[in-house]
């Protein structure tokens, strides 16, 4: 009786977006008398950051500071039409949109400060500091607080902007499945230490490494929050979850977090995650989505570390100790493999 | 830890920005932090009623009366809502973008197809005097023969759980009961490999388990409008499903969506809008309607289960020549999303690898269970599970190590997908080396030197000669529309007298019927 370390690898892909019908979403942005600029979505914040993302994909294509954006989501009266928080396509979409929006925003603003400094829009820059100024003369400046007053009380211009991005319907042909079902594809591979206890056919998590490709981390914080829990859910996937415990059979379901098993504190592990952007063509400042692919590499290479560990496959989801200990019996004891 | 490897790709991108790349402070972190943010579930509006749902206690029977005579006296009910109460009683979600038939109704009137199913919704004036009305009402139930079983549901003779789709499979472009993925001649690679294996994996459904459990209020707004707080994931989704369903121009619905406490796919299916805002309809008073725990967890959609057959010719130098998959998508007993998962499923095969003949059939099978619906990973979650299995099992029987075998069969730029577009913008090989690197394990420097950017293209950017299928004649002429607009076994019967009058639905009268013509507020009359 004993526990058995092994490793296991798994390397996957993830498409960014639905595309099943046209997936368009849409943006508003435009500025207060003060030079404050709002984003008017009817996008879903689900707490992964969608705010905050397109928040600074907005101020660094308008050209103004983070803190001078605010990003007003679900609200359907106000905000115009988005397909919807899934798929992985917030930042991709939903960016794409609000940059498209600043974009049509910062032509006005430009424009105005041009007038007011009597010089052309071409010659002008923005600082990022709540400035613009002429191009190679910091001196000549105008703060955008000034711009939005000249424009709105002054010249008569409204700096806003709209902004749509559609990735257009793809049919699927019947007889082969031909389609373009995304535009950009995220990337992940992850190893995964487990321990397993051939006594009882607990496994326990010792450590994760993985690399994450995203085409560009937006903002760094947001995506590790992102990679570190999806690789707990696909810990949790992996080895506990599920409504039906003896599925096809639909007894002896769950009914609260007391009888639903999820990993506790003390069952997830160290995890090292290195993160590389390869920028998408088509991705707001090269983003894709690492929304749900996070998840997905933890479950097989869970799998294939109890194979290194102990020499059994478990092909049934999830990984139980019942399944393990009886695959360990089935094969006459723990067989560990080559230690890698 | 979360290290940036800014020295890949770095040609390919400007670093040199303000904004895009900074671990800024979230916009909504201090609302967050201080238990201020604001939740659906944070409106109590004033006079607001408590709906809650009489769920079937049968997985498959018959409905041959439902008496609600006693609840309707019970104290503080102020509404029992019945099917024949509901507009258009018959939905499916991905109507909005014509695919499928109508195959679910919000409240069951002649058959219930899982556990839970909805049968009658209780509005009164608080939980407690809903759940005690509840308890009152009486469903003669005959019991059916159930299949919960994907494989077994296919089987003739197995009992039909969704009479939109007889054979319990859902209907692909009229023609077919599955997703086909056909590349190159899957037979003959498979009769030319050195080895070939074939293993079936299985997913059992997942519980999204949210935080937050599934839930919206309605409230009369001024001028005929009805405004909705809900926990909704896609908002327009939610607002054109209940304008389809409650028949009312989309106009009618300012919706608010507010932070969600957890979605990962759970809250895309508008569980609870459709009722909520049928029952503030019906009594004129704003009403609240929010799952409990268990009813999220059992009755809620879950991500579905899949089984997955892989079988696969590899050749002893690690070349992966053939992939075959057979899958079945456990839909339960209405489509929801499930029929797009098999598509997006489809889409997604062989895995990133390159592999010159693949084939794939993607079954969504209706079976006596809670219907599921898309959770994170949708479609691609469990195949990546099998795919990647299957890849460990083949290096093993080709004697290869597992990182070295995923990058020798890893798809790279120019090289031609399965689904017929060209591969661009790879790193599959660059994640496989940098993950190496992080768990140090060695890989011998000819693979320490591969790039997604070489070696692709050429040979690898040919679409391969596929056999023909014969076609089948198309099942049902064209796709089907929604044949009855109220079931008839509830238009039998009269809906039970209100508790007060209630005020009339608002209806303009030059606008458009939403029904059965095509979806139109958010996707024009487009068909697929």
């Amino acid at each position: 009786m004993a526990r058995h370390r092994g490793r296991g690898i798994a390397s996957i892909n993830y498409p960014v977006g639905m595309n099943l019908g046209g997936d368009p979403s849409q943006a508003l942005v435009h500025s207060n008398p003060s030079g404050k600029f709002t984003v008017a979505l009817s996008s879903i914040d689900l707490g992964q950051g969608m705010k905050s993302v397109t928040r600074q994909i907005c101020a660094e294509t308008l050209g103004v500071p983070v803190e001078d954006v605010y990003v007003d989501t679900a609200d359907s009266d106000t905000g115009p039409h988005c397909m919807g928080s899934f798929a992985s396509r917030g930042t991709h979409r939903v960016g794409n949109a609000v940059m498209a929006a600043a974009k049509e925003a910062r032509g006005v603003m430009m424009e105005a400060a041009a007038e007011e400094l009597e010089v052309n829009a071409a010659d002008l820059e923005t600082d990022g500091r709540g400035n613009i100024h002429v191009k190679g003369a910091p001196h000549r400046s105008i703060s955008t607080k000034d711009v939005a007053i000249a424009a709105q009380f002054k010249q008569g211009k409204t700096i806003s902007g709209r902004g749509i991005f559609l990735v257009p319907l793809s049919n699927v042909d019947p007889e082969t499945g031909e389609m373009s079902p995304a535009t950009c594809y995220a990337h992940a591979c992850l190893v995964a230490e487990v321990e397993v206890d051939d006594e009882t056919g607990e496994v326990a998590m010792v450590r994760m490494d993985s690399a994450y490709e995203l085409g560009r981390a937006l903002n760094p914080r947001l995506v590790e929050q992102q990679l570190v829990g999806g690789a707990w859910m696909g810990i949790s996937h992996a080895l506990y979850e599920t409504p039906e415990p003896v599925y096809p059979d639909p007894a002896h379901g769950p009914r609260d977090f007391v009888e639903y098993l999820m990993p506790g504190p003390g069952d997830i592990c160290p995890h090292d995650i290195a993160v590389l952007e390869r920028p998408a063509a088509d991705g707001p400042f090269g983003a894709k989505g690492p929304g749900e692919m996070c998840a997905n590499p933890v479950l097989p290479a869970v799998a294939n570390a109890i194979f290194n560990a102990v020499g059994v496959r478990i092909d049934d989801l999830p990984i139980t100790p019942e399944k393990v200990l009886r695959a360990i019996k089935a094969q006459g004891g723990a067989r560990p493999q080559a230690r890698r | 830890m979360l290290e940036l490897r800014k020295d890949l790709f770095a040609d390919e991108r400007d670093d040199n920005l303000k904004e895009i790349g900074k671990g800024t402070q979230r916009q909504d972190m201090l609302g967050h932090v201080t238990g201020t943010s604001t939740y659906f579930d944070d409106h109590k509006l004033q006079g607001m009623l408590h709906l809650k749902v009489v769920r079937s206690t049968h997985a498959h029977a018959r409905l041959r009366r439902i008496d609600t005579t006693e609840a309707e006296h019970s104290p503080g009910v102020r509404r029992i809502v019945r099917g024949a109460d509901v507009p258009r009683n018959l939905n499916t979600l991905l109507s909005l973008i014509n695919f499928g038939k109508d195959d679910e109704p919000s409240l069951a009137v002649d058959k219930v197809r899982y556990k839970g199913e909805p049968i009658v919704a209780i509005v009164a004036d608080s939980p407690r005097e809903a759940y005690e009305a509840m308890a009152k009402v009486r469903v003669d139930y005959e019991p059916l023969p159930t299949v919960f079983d994907v494989e077994e549901a296919l089987k003739p003779g197995a009992p039909v759980v969704n009479e939109t789709y007889p054979k319990n499979t859902f209907t692909y472009y009229d023609v077919y009961d599955h997703q086909k993925l056909r590349f190159g001649d899957v037979e003959r690679g498979l009769a030319g490999a050195d080895h070939v294996l074939e293993q079936r994996y299985q997913m059992s459904p997942i519980e999204h388990a949210p935080t937050e459990t599934n839930g919206s209020i309605a409230a009369p707004d001024t001028n005929g409008r009805y405004v909705v707080y809900t926990s909704t994931q896609a908002l327009f989704f939610s607002v054109d499903t209940c304008a389809k369903i409650l028949d009312v121009p989309s106009n009618t619905f300012h919706f608010i969506g507010g932070t969600v406490g957890g979605g990962f796919g759970g809250k895309v299916d508008t569980l609870t809008e459709p009722l909520c805002i049928l029952a503030a309809m019906l009594t004129g008073r704003p009403v609240r309607y929010v799952l409990g725990r268990e009813e999220e967890m059992q009755y809620g959609p879950p991500r579905g289960a899949e089984r997955i057959y892989i079988k696969d010719g590899v050749m002893r130098d690690g070349r992966i020549v053939a992939r075959k998959v057979r899958a079945y998508f456990d839909s339960g007993a209405y489509t929801r999303l499930s029929s797009y998962a098999a598509v997006k499923c489809a889409a997604h095969l062989p895995g990133p690898y390159t592999i010159p003949n693949v084939y794939g059939d993607i079954y969504c099978v209706f079976t006596n269970r809670t219907p599921a619906t898309a959770m994170r990973g949708f479609g691609v979650t469990a195949v990546d599970f099998a795919i990647e299995c299957q890849m460990d099992k083949l290096a093993h029987l080709v004697g290869m190590d597992p990182m070295e075998f995923r990058i020798l069969n890893a798809y790279r730029d120019g090289d031609m997908k399965a689904h017929r577009r060209e591969a661009k913008n790879t790193a599959l090989i660059e994640c496989v080396q940098i993950a190496a690197e992080k768990a140090k394990w060695p890989l011998r420097e000819e693979f320490k030197r591969a790039s997604s950017r070489q070696g692709g293209g050429g040979d690898r950017a040919v679409v391969p000669s596929t056999p023909r299928e014969t076609r089948p004649q198309p099942a049902t002429a064209s796709q089907q529309r929604t044949s009855y607009d109220r079931a008839p076994a509830a238009s039998r019967e009269p809906p039970p007298p209100a508790s007060s009058p209630p005020p009339a639905p608002p209806r303009p009268p030059a606008a458009p019927s939403h029904g059965a013509t095509r979806f139109s507020s958010v996707f024009g009359t487009r068909r697929r």
